[in-house]
């Protein structure tokens, strides 16, 4: 049968444009990831409809909607588990994974940790404004000490994770932090994380102009540093990496803190999938094994 | 009365009660009989107390049964808990060195085997136990070939010096009992038949493989795990991705994952870990997005008594997950049935998109029954539904295409495309959404787009209950009594409905299989005329009878309940549907005389 293939569009950004326009806060942070993404996806020239834009539930999980590629709208906190599943049966797909801070380090901490030592090929986006936004301005896990909100009016008294140093010592193979209000910088470490083989982890820093008074564009630009501005810096060093991804405060590194490219992918260590994608293989098993499996049993 | 012969193997774990199970139901589904073999154990690697019967003839054995004909305890623990059980033309083999088995009843062959003497057990630490499945064969009246072959092939990897050692221990306990012990009033039988022997649980992952599952994955719980041993042990031969995940959250999260990008995926645990899935059960119905999910139910609640059976988590299946949403669940009926349920939900949930629930227990998870290699044909019908895998649609590639994921039908079925296929791109979401995939919350909650889009997920109920079979009455219609089970049950009430009519009691069964769709006005029709009804299962509050209740208003005319972790044996059956009968009580709860 002859199939007629059509030339490959090329696309633009209007291509990427979601079916409905986000409903985020005027202002907020997340508006700039979304761009950045179109951006990235628009100078990668990759197919919309070989994209899969998964998250989880919060503010910045409604990213899937406001984007038009292939997406899933999940549950709190299990994207990455979701995506997991997604890139084996298909590892064909980009996968992308967006979400915020309290759906990827609280609710979905188990699934962060294991999709990172699992080296699954998918790039995670979280768009990290230390607040619960959704319901209305509570503490996150990325939230100071000291800092007052809803549900710890005096004040946080619990430390906060470290995601970049939790992503080194889970084993993901490419680590990174951008800033909402760094689009250029931004959108090139997207596309590195797209195109890195195997887990990359890019938090952003995506400030929540509507109950985080604290970690604002204004407190964030003068402190963030570009790690591509020190050429002394080598992203291939782990220790150097743990020691970058401590410092906090008056100088706050973003950019590529570490990337290795010599562990297997989850989908390429597995020789089930040497045959190409599962979802394309839908042969049914040999009248010979299914006889030995009968066989084995008698 | 049909023919069985059983035997019991009680001993430590540990000590080796496997290794003799595996032999004798090797040779005896090799000699072409039929076998049903059930291990009580505990919850613990080394020590404590297991015991495995085996029984078996040339007709189907669908359940433990109700007598021991040979016991063979490896300690003086398992003597001292089962000798008391042997009856008339039983036997006990036993290691004269090690075990005082005190008194048994009349006609009770006490047969004590010199263990020391017959082998070096310096040597072969598990001696006594091939002596005394030599000595047991003997007594059975089956030639010592068939055992010198099993053991060959038991041992091969070991080495031929192994082979000849061990086939050695057994010619010595074969022998010895040949010239001292008498043998069975009943020599086993041998048929031109051969079986294969099997768990529920692997014919469930086996079943999965044939419906064309390509994804499972699982978190290790009891009873489940074997079919995530299956899967692993055979996922390179079969084409199947499987995993291990972090958790049972994870794992009906990535095979939602999988099934979303197109393939069928299916996973397996127990109750606990099920508790923790229900919200993805949710999803799975709100995105419509097929995923089968198996429950291998154990005695809870919480962590329960993780060994030992149940029919517990009806309810928990019923409620799985908040709001209402189109599921199916089915228990099957046997350890074949495990096998052949399986892609019969897949071709249900993958037409329906929906979740489907494969609720089985224990008893059948890792019980063991022999089939016929036919009921095990790989070659089954599959039915992937409306499944968009290609671009067949004149729709361009493009932000606003025709496309409608959640299309409003009559069915309420709406084609499904796959991530990657061009002009199809839409968003599937656990928000409440539109046609075309947008959450209605975007748009200020529209409780009309609401209100279509829960009746357009619900049409799809009309639809299952028509494409599943309601039940059947199985025996005399004008029956003394109507015996009401579901699931794995289904042996054990077959064989008192048996028993009660050798003994004058005519009695018919209603056994359930599909929980939901339950057909609940044709089993109302089917007990109209019944003149006494009882509801047997294996649970304390009657899970079931209250679910019929609810559904249908029936109440039965009463209720056999057992909930201290073992199967039913048909005795119990029998003799609590004697008690109901005369009118002494209307729920009855069988004591186990069984102490494992």
């Amino acid at each position: 049968m002859a199939t007629v293939v059509a030339a490959p569009k090329h696309l633009v950004m209007a291509d990427l444009k979601g079916k409905v326009d986000p409903d985020w806060c005027p202002g907020c942070g997340d508006f700039g990831v979304l761009a950045a993404v179109q951006k990235a996806l628009v100078e990668l020239q990759i197919p919309t409809h070989q994209v899969v834009t998964i998250s989880g539930i919060g503010c910045s999980s409604n990213f899937p909607g406001y984007i038009n590629t292939y997406g899933m709208h999940t549950l709190h906190g299990r994207a990455l588990a979701v995506a997991t599943g997604v890139k084996l049966a298909n590892h064909n797909l980009t996968v992308l994974v967006t979400g915020g801070d309290g759906d990827g380090f609280g609710i979905g901490g188990n699934h962060f940790v294991h999709t990172m030592r699992r080296n699954v090929d998918l790039l995670y986006i979280v768009m990290d404004n230390q607040i619960y936004g959704l319901t209305t301005g509570q503490t996150s896990p990325t939230s100071r000490v000291g800092m007052k909100t809803k549900s710890m009016p005096f004040g946080n008294i619990e430390a906060p994770v470290n995601p970049i140093s939790m992503a080194l010592a889970a084993g993901a193979t490419f680590i990174a932090r951008g800033f909402s209000g760094e689009q250029k910088h931004l959108t090139e470490l997207i596309k590195q994380g797209i195109q890195h083989k195997g887990f990359s982890f890019l938090d952003v820093f995506s400030p929540c102009v509507t109950y985080n008074h604290d970690n604002t564009y204004q407190w964030f630009r003068p402190r963030v540093k570009k790690l591509e501005d020190d050429s002394a810096y080598d992203p291939a060093n782990w220790i150097a990496a743990m020691e970058k991804s401590l410092l906090w405060g008056e100088e706050i590194p973003i950019g590529k803190f570490f990337e290795r490219t010599d562990v297997p992918t989850l989908h390429g260590a597995e020789p089930v999938l040497n045959a190409g994608p599962l979802v394309h293989n839908a042969a049914p098993i040999p009248p010979d094994v299914s006889r030995a499996f009968v066989e084995e049993l008698m | 009365m049909k023919q069985t012969f059983a035997i019991g193997i009680g001993g430590a774990a540990g000590q080796g009660v496997a290794t003799p199970g595996d032999i004798f139901a090797k040779i005896f589904s090799r000699r072409g009989l039929h076998l049903n073999a059930y291990n009580a154990y505990q919850s613990i690697i080394r020590g404590g107390h297991t015991f495995l019967t085996i029984r078996t003839g040339p007709e189907k054995v669908t359940n433990m049964g109700d007598q021991i004909d040979l016991l063979i305890p490896l300690n003086q623990d398992a003597v001292n808990r089962h000798l008391g059980l042997l009856t008339d033309g039983a036997a006990c083999i036993y290691n004269a060195d090690t075990i005082k088995p005190g008194a048994a009843a009349d006609g009770v062959q006490l047969c004590p085997l010199p263990v020391s003497k017959l082998a070096d057990i310096t040597r072969n630490k598990v001696a006594q136990n091939t002596l005394a499945v030599g000595a047991g064969l003997s007594m059975m009246g089956i030639g010592f070939q068939a055992l010198e072959e099993v053991l060959a092939e038991q041992f091969k990897k070991k080495g031929e010096a192994v082979v000849a050692e061990n086939v050695g221990i057994a010619r010595a306990g074969y022998d010895y009992a040949t010239s001292n012990f008498k043998p069975f009033a009943w020599p086993l039988p041998m048929t031109e038949n051969r079986y294969a022997v099997l768990s529920g649980n692997t014919a469930m992952a086996m079943g999965g493989a044939a419906a064309g599952v390509k994804f499972y994955c699982a978190y290790p719980m009891s009873p489940s795990t074997g079919v995530l041993h299956w899967m692993a042990a055979h996922a390179r031969k079969a084409g199947i991705m499987v995993r291990q995940v972090e958790d049972e959250i994870g794992v009906v999260n990535m095979a939602i994952g999988a099934a979303h990008a197109g393939v069928r995926a299916m996973c397996a645990t127990s109750g606990g870990g099920f508790a923790l899935m229900s919200e993805g059960l949710g999803m799975s119905a709100m995105m419509e997005t097929p995923v089968v999910v198996i429950d291998c139910q154990r005695a809870g609640p919480s962590t329960g008594v993780p060994t030992k059976t149940e029919q517990g988590d009806l309810w928990q299946m019923l409620g799985a997950a908040f709001g209402d949403y189109p599921r199916v669940i089915a228990a099957p009926l046997d350890i074949g049935d495990c096998f052949k349920i399986i892609p019969e939900m897949f071709n249900l949930v993958d037409k329906f998109q929906c979740p489907g629930i494969v609720l089985c227990d224990l008893l059948l998870s890792e019980g063991r029954l022999s089939v016929e290699a036919k009921d095990l044909d790989f070659n089954v019908a599959i039915d992937r539904g409306e499944l968009i895998t290609t671009n067949g649609a004149p729709s361009s590639e493009g932000t606003n295409g025709t496309y409608k994921r959640y299309q409003i039908t009559e069915s309420g079925i709406s084609p499904r495309a796959i991530p990657g296929v061009p002009g199809h791109i839409h968003t599937a979401a656990t928000d409440e959404h539109d046609e075309d995939g947008v959450l209605i919350s975007d748009e200020f909650t529209n409780p009309i787009k609401r209100r279509a889009m829960m009746e357009k997920r619900m049409r799809k109920v009309v639809g299952i209950e028509a494409s599943v079979p309601p039940p059947e009455l199985w025996g005399p219609r004008d029956a003394d009594v109507t015996l009401i089970g579901w699931g794995s049950t289904k042996g054990v009430i077959e064989e008192a409905c048996e028993i009660l009519s050798e003994q004058g009691i005519s009695a018919n069964q209603l056994q359930i299989r599909w929980l939901l769709p339950l057909h609940g006005d044709e089993i109302l029709d089917m007990l109209k005329d019944a003149r006494h009804t009882i509801i047997v299962e294996n649970n304390y509050s009657g899970q079931f009878a209250r679910y019929l209740r609810s559904e249908t208003s029936y109440v039965p005319s009463g209720c056999i309940r057992k909930y201290d972790g073992e199967p039913f044996m048909p005795h119990h059956i029998v003799e609590a549907v004697k008690e109901q009968l005369s009118g002494k009580t209307k729920l009855s709860v069988p004591a186990h005389e069984i102490m494992v």
